[in-house]
């Protein structure tokens, strides 16, 4: 028999509804070294991001003359999946997400303030299970706002699914292992601007615009959440320095 | 609120990994009472009327369906453990129980309270899961009774001794399936109480066999613990049990884990399984192969060991299965092949059974309650012990009976009545058992089916004709040339196969191009050489020469195998080759590789199902699939998700198996019902050599069944004895047997002429034999 994803009662393997993400962590400046840094959790998977930058371009011949030239490299711990495998580096997929990354990066940092510098972005995968490419995107995004690069918005990303004829939102790993088909999004929620769309199967049209709408749905409500933080995170700063009087 | 659940599990390639997945609680899961004041009540269906409110744990689930399917039971909460733990164990109750809370004319409520904050447990270290899921479902009765205070008392059923004491102590009103539904007063539901083992039952049993063997029977099953391991080290083999159709006590296991077939050979080493349950295997050793055949004779008086007379096969689709087809089926050598014995049982397939009862004399007294024992139709299913209250009704009548357990202290299993089919013998009642046995739904179609049809009467209308997906083609003259007339005009029928085919693969080729990893085709897997083999030998013993290097050639091969003026040889041997050959299946394009798409009966690249919506679930899907490719429809969700539309392809697998063989049942049960009162003489071909007879096809009723050279006597001590089989010598390579002074011989194909009649060997089964004219 095909694996009961949402009960008849409406309720997912782990207890959350369709329309339901997990839970959502996070915190700022966990690196001392680094200029700018995060963690992010979205239920058990867990990444951590470190932001050096803006600097000097390393290497002359890839500087740019009119923008700032964004680096990202993306990594998975052997212990972050169940099976603790050695995973070669800078194998496709990591090639390929550290591409993603930067990507949705770059059209939120506003590079033409920044000429001529060099903005890292390293993002480690601590534990795996499921939406690791969005938790990346969201702990990046804090990362860089924390290290005070100007930005156009915070990005948000959140991936959904469609699985026993019910569009998901924040698929983990089993939910992910399903079979479905699985989007993940990257929202700049202020401009309602989506930077990253990606989809692993076919889904007809009108399915894939109620999948799509969820999950745009979801990178708003991340959005909200890490807005918070970086308040909450600022008023904290202030606090320390004594701007704030209690 | 988060909870997280950390397991360990091993993996497919056998590594341990530890999984940690989370588990939400939530504060906004509903009761499920119509009268509650705080929950949601969109789904909410128990009433406040209802003189208790229930609460089952998984053992009465699994044990007690059939009572909880009765409308006497009713405002019932289902805990979402109780489920998971019966979907685990049972998942034709698993079904059967969702269904009831799916049902709006009953009242049954899942409570998932595995999710709620106030219900959910966590596992106390060193607590086992039972102990742990036993403490879950008390806490769930606790919580509804405080919730629930002024509704109707919460009463939990429970016939587990540790967890009714528990539950007592913590306040939880509870009570045992027994004495609820004594309390009821309805007698009527006694016979629906499950049976468990028991002590007194256990000794009438052992009186009624035999007394030098008093206490256990059959060997303990192992602990899980020790067949997990076992598995690991190969020592055990896991696999599904199948009994044999003809010989109910020889069973057989396929197992991942060894190349060979192992057979299972009597009951002590079946040690209690079932037809169907996966069981763990150990093999015997090597010295001990050989002793199968003489095992079988002493050890079970009871259950002959005799083939059937039935249809023969027609059609690929018919072919049976390799394992009817076994050569070991009667008779044969078995002393080469592996044998094994059941070591424990991981997963049973118990259900219900057609059957009636045994005939026995009916008690003094009234209203008792009496021990019977049930025979099933299904000759694969040893006799069930069962309790009755109302004996004089069921002993002329086909009923409907569950398993409950099986105690190493019993000759047999214990069950408990479900519900009466009708008569013994009656047409109506025996076609029903047909078609539960097969499990065929013949109930009348739903409300909400019905729904899909347009309102009758129904005609052409305006919008139909504007249609751009539909053409008018009234004022072409179309005929239709029925089933039953096609004899008559056989060119018309070969032309309409032909044209039946071209249609179903020009469709096959069209879907598959627009939707390469979504197509259902229908696919027929070329036969191996090894499979082919008992056909070669028999044609060669007969002189006919089969190329088998296709299925083109063997085609032609099977033309020209015509005989000299014989009408039925050629027949023959195509009967035989069909019965070599696999089931042609349905499957999904995006799951196999092209080559693997090959139909061999029918020698084509591409093939599927779409010439007869109206009769065949997989055409009307394969019509979908054509609509959405010619752009007239959107292509359905489920086309788009895997895993369901695998799913899909096994049942119309599944359901067009149990259609040919209730429809071949069918035709038997009416071959018999022919021949109740006409013994007839008819003239047969051998089809196959036996050590002590052969297998015959009568062409005229076109049946097959074996033919005994030495009539099986039994002897005083109940014994068969087969003194006679000495005196005939089987040559297996010619396909001949003979009598050692060679005045007899008889090979395959031969003709001989049989006499057909119906004989009742064991009261209610009536079969029909076939036995041998001088
Ligand atoms: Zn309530």
């Amino acid at each position: 028999m095909a694996l009961e994803f949402i009960s008849p009662e409406g309720l997912r393997l782990d207890g959350r509804r369709p329309a339901e993400i997990r839970q959502l962590r996070a915190n700022l400046g966990v690196i001392d070294k680094a200029d700018g840094s995060a963690t992010f959790e979205m239920g058990n998977t867990k990444v951590i991001a470190a932001v050096y930058g803006p600097h000097e371009v390393q290497n002359r011949s890839q500087q740019l003359l009119d923008q700032a030239l964004v680096k990202c490299e993306y990594s998975m711990a052997n212990f972050s999946t169940g099976d603790r495998r050695r995973k070669q580096k800078g194998d496709r997929r990591s090639v390929e997400i550290s591409l993603v990354i930067r990507q949705s990066m770059e059209a939120a940092i506003m590079t033409h303030l920044l000429p001529r510098t060099q903005i890292d972005i390293f993002v480690h995968v601590l534990q795996a299970d499921g939406g690791t490419r969005s938790a990346c995107i969201n702990a990046a995004s804090l990362a860089l706002a924390d290290a005070g690069i100007p930005m156009r918005d915070i990005v948000a990303s959140c991936a959904s699914g469609y699985l026993n004829n019910t569009p998901l939102l924040d698929l983990n790993y089993l939910e992910d292992s399903g079979g479905g088909p699985d989007v993940t999004i990257a929202l700049l929620p202020k401009l309602d601007k989506i930077t990253l769309l990606q989809m692993d199967a076919k889904l007809p049209l009108e399915m894939f615009e109620k999948v799509f709408e969820l999950g745009n749905k979801g990178c708003v409500a991340i959005a909200n959440y890490m807005r918070n933080v970086l308040l909450e995170n600022t008023k904290d700063l202030a606090f320390a320095r004594g701007v704030v009087k209690v | 609120m988060l909870q997280s659940k950390a397991f360990m599990k091993k993996t497919r390639r056998g590594q341990v990994v530890k999984v940690v997945r989370e588990h939400y609680l939530r504060d906004d899961i509903s009761c499920g009472a119509i009268f509650c004041q705080s929950c949601e009540k969109e789904s909410a269906c128990l009433s406040s009327s209802a003189p208790n409110i229930l609460i089952v744990d998984t053992n009465v689930t699994l044990h007690h369906i059939d009572l909880l399917e009765n409308n006497a039971i009713d405002d019932v909460v289902i805990l979402s453990v109780v489920l998971e733990e019966v979907k685990n164990r049972n998942l034709s109750v698993y079904n059967r129980i969702r269904a009831l809370c799916s049902n709006p004319m009953r009242r049954f409520f899942v409570f998932a309270n595995e999710h709620h904050k106030d219900t959910f447990v966590k596992t106390m270290p060193g607590e086992s899961p039972n102990d742990r899921n036993d403490r879950a479902i008390r806490s769930a009765s606790l919580w509804y009774q405080k919730h629930l205070g002024q509704g109707p008392p919460i009463l939990l059923l429970t016939n587990d001794i540790e967890n009714k004491r528990k539950a007592l102590q913590e306040g939880i009103c509870t009570e045992t399936v027994q004495s609820y539904v004594e309390s009821l007063g309805r007698p009527e539901l006694f016979d629906l109480v499950a049976q468990v083992c028991d002590s007194s039952l256990a000794e009438m049993d052992i009186e009624d066999s035999r007394p030098s063997k008093k206490k256990l029977i059959y060997p303990e099953h192992r602990p899980m613990s020790e067949i997990t391991s076992g598995l690991q080290q190969r020592i055990f083999h896991q696999g599904k049990l199948r009994v044999n159709r003809y010989n109910p006590i020889e069973a057989y296991v396929n197992s991942e884990s060894i190349d060979e077939e192992i057979i299972i050979y009597g009951r002590i080493n079946m040690n209690r399984a079932f037809e169907g349950d996966v069981v763990a295997v150990e093999l015997l050793p090597e010295d001990q192969w050989k002793e199968g055949n003489t095992l079988k004779l002493i050890e079970d008086e009871e259950d002959e060991v005799e083939e059937k007379v039935g249809l023969a096969p027609d059609s690929v689709d018919a072919a049976p299965t390799s394992l009817q087809a076994k050569p070991g089926d009667f008779g044969s050598k078995i002393g080469s092949r592996t044998c094994g014995r059941v070591v424990g049982i991981i997963k049973r397939n118990w259900h219900s059974y057609c059957g009636s009862l045994e005939p026995m004399p009916m008690p003094a007294g009234v209203g008792g309650a009496v021990n019977a024992l049930f025979v099933a139709s299904d000759r694969r299913i040893p006799k069930i012990r069962i309790q009755t209250r109302q004996l004089g009704n069921l002993l002329d009548k086909r009923i409907l009976v569950a398993v409950d357990s099986w105690d190493i202290s019993l000759r047999y299993p214990l069950g408990h009545y479900v519900k009466t089919i009708g008569d013994i013998g009656d047409r109506a009642t025996e076609s029903e058992v047909l078609m539960i046995e097969n499990d065929i739904n013949n109930r009348p179609f739903s409300e909400q089916v019905l729904a899909c049809l347009p309102p009758l009467p129904w005609s052409v209308s305006q919008d139909d004709l504007k249609c751009n997906y539909r053409e008018d083609i009234r004022h072409i003259r179309v005929f239709s040339v029925d089933p039953p007339g096609m004899y008559q005009i056989r060119e018309a029928n070969q032309m309409i196969e032909e044209f039946m085919l071209a249609a179903n693969i020009s469709v096959a080729e069209k879907i598959l191009k627009h939707y390469p990893l979504c197509a259902l085709l229908r696919r027929h897997p070329i036969p191996t050489p090894k499979m082919l083999e008992p056909l070669i030998r028999t044609a060669a013993a007969v002189g006919v020469k089969l190329d088998i290097t296709s299925s083109k050639s063997l085609a032609d091969s099977l033309d020209n195998a015509l005989g000299n003026n014989d009408p039925y040889f050629n027949k023959l041997i195509r009967i035989l080759a069909t019965r070599c050959m696999t089931q042609a299946v349905y499957f999904s394009s995006g799951e196999l590789t092209p080559p693997e798409y090959y139909h061999y009966g029918l020698a084509a690249a591409l093939y599927t199902h779409f010439t007869s919506p109206i009769r065949r679930y997989a055409d009307v899907i394969v019509h979908r699939l054509l609509a959405a490719a010619l752009g007239l429809f959107k292509l359905p969700a489920v086309f788009h998700d895997k895993v369901q539309l695998n799913s899909l392809a096994d049942n119309l697998n599944f359901r067009h198996r149990n259609a040919q063989m209730a429809s071949r049942a069918s035709v038997e049960l009416h071959t018999l019902i022919y021949f109740r009162n006409r013994p007839t003489d008819a003239e047969a071909r051998i089809v196959k050599i036996r050590s002590n007879g052969f297998i015959v096809f009568v062409p005229k009723f076109g049946i097959e069944g074996p033919v005994y050279l030495t009539p099986k006597a039994k002897d005083n001590n109940g014994e068969e004895s087969c003194k006679n089989s000495a005196d005939w010598i089987v040559d297996e390579e010619q396909q001949r047997i003979s009598t050692r002074d060679g005045k007899r011989v008889y090979m395959v194909l031969d003709v001989v002429h049989v006499h057909i009649e119906v004989i009742e060997p064991q009261p209610n089964r009536s079969k029909l034999v076939l036995t041998l004219l001088k």
